[in-house]
């Protein structure tokens, strides 16, 4: 699987989002701070925003170009997007969700209710769930379409530590088991160090630093000065 | 009493009739205003609102120009089928969903506009197109404000009285219905037999607005 944009180029209401980017690693982390433009560039990758200029190629084909003349819609790019709350359909069960994108080639049912622990809440409806619970089915969702990219965009936001510290395990073994290679946005270095194996930093729409997640995120020690 | 009844069927039928005609359309603009971004919406919307604000006498005037013999709707409608609209029960269906529609397209707007976009998007990357969307996601999310407004535009068609006497007159046993018959009443000076059609009036649309409001309360919960 890779993902290239190329010469991309959105404005956004604050700056310009401009990338020459390709992700090719299992598990690419994107960081930056709240409004580097993350969540932008997943969207441009589903197909749910429109650069300007510019672009994005899946696996070496283009699906948006020629200012717009080449645009796979989202439901033809074969990429599952996971939002930050999950964004659960509220008028359906937990598994009426799940279902929901199911299709043949993706991986079976019984291994995504073991891996991601959802067997036991498919009666119930996503209100009643809690933060983890949510993003676990979110993610159960996506995976029975059976994509071949997926884009995890903050899974653990809002969760407080302890939710985190439990869901974590299970994006692990999401990776490890269903080898779907996955784009994983986040603002949480240590995050992007346990799931990432490369990571690409924005900053203002512009790409900062990119490399080995241990390597880009060297502890910063505290600096006394000498005296004298 | 034999009237009584005939007068409050045929204003429920009238109103029930005149919703379900503007049903289609009014959930369809609704929902290309509150998703869709198109050269001339403003104006658009400013025109759909009009019947809201202009006297509902004045639309029933512009209806009786359009749909007499002579008017243009009318008349074409007259030589080529021999079809009369003007002083029948087709007028008043027409006038009602006309002076109702606005109604029903704001409440749907804001029924669409309460659909998160994200939820949308999601279920196009799960391998949905847009038809199956829109059925799945977006309709049932905004069913209840929908209904709401179908009741709402029911409502407001069970007293429509301006428009209606203008283009359909009261014509006993075709056009009357509850307000035109009330207005007759007390021309007439019998109040008191207007004031019994006042309370069936204010029965019927009691009922349809409490529903309306039932829906929405439970939709927020």
């Amino acid at each position: 699987m890779s993902v290239r944009l190329e010469g991309l180029r959105l404005a956004t209401g604050a700056f310009e989002l401009a990338l020459d980017l390709h992700f090719s690693a299992p598990v690419t982390g994107l960081f930056g701070a709240s409004g580097s433009g993350k969540t932008t560039v997943l969207e441009v990758i589903a197909g749910l925003r429109r650069p300007d200029a510019g672009q994005v190629f899946i696996d070496g084909r283009v699906v948006w170009g020629c200012r717009g003349k080449v645009d796979t819609p989202p439901s033809r790019r074969g990429v599952g997007y996971v939002p930050q709350d999950g964004a659960l359909f509220p008028h359906l069960t937990v598994e009426d969700n799940l279902r929901y994108g199911l299709r043949g080639g993706g991986p079976s049912w019984a291994k995504v209710a073991e891996v991601l622990g959802v067997g036991d809440l498919l009666g119930r409806r996503p209100v009643t769930l809690s933060g983890g619970e949510q993003r676990r089915v979110a993610l159960g969702r996506a995976l029975l379409a059976g994509p071949r990219l997926l884009l995890l965009d903050e899974p653990m936001a809002g969760l407080d530590a302890p939710l985190r510290e439990r869901l974590l395990p299970y994006i692990r073994r999401t990776r490890d088991e269903f080898g779907v290679p996955m784009i994983y946005v986040s603002h949480d270095a240590d995050e992007i160090v346990a799931l990432c194996d490369e990571v690409v930093c924005l900053e203002r729409g512009a790409v900062t630093r990119r490399g080995r997640p241990n390597e880009v995120f060297v502890p910063q020690l505290p600096r006394y000065g000498l005296p004298g | 009493m034999q009237e009584l009844t005939h007068i409050t069927l045929f204003t429920v039928a009238v109103a029930a009739l005149a919703t379900v005609l503007i049903l289609p359309f009014g959930v369809g603009l609704g929902w290309l205003l509150a998703r869709k971004r198109w050269p001339g919406k403003t104006l658009v919307e400013t025109l759909v609102a009009l019947p809201l604000v202009i006297p509902p006498v004045a639309t029933g005037l512009i209806l009786l120009k359009l749909l007499g013999r002579r008017g243009p709707v009318g008349g074409w409608l007259h030589e080529r089928f021999g079809v009369d609209v003007v002083f029948t029960w087709v007028a008043v269906v027409l006038a009602t969903a006309i002076m109702a529609f606005p109604l029903l397209v704001r409440t749907a707007r804001v029924a669409f506009e309460g659909v998160p976009e994200r939820l949308e998007q999601v279920a196009r990357t799960l391998g949905a197109g847009r038809v199956r969307v829109w059925w799945t996601v977006t309709l049932p999310l905004a069913r209840r404000g929908l209904l709401a407004g179908a009741l709402l535009a029911f409502a407001r068609g069970l007293g429509e009285f301006g428009a209606t006497i203008m283009v359909a007159g009261y014509v006993p046993g075709e056009t009357a219905t509850l307000s035109l018959s009330i207005y007759h009443l007390v021309q007439l000076g019998r109040d008191a037999e207007a004031m019994g059609l006042v309370a069936i009036s204010a029965a019927i649309a009691f009922a349809a607005v409490w529903t309306g409001e039932l829906l929405v309360r439970r939709g927020r919960t």
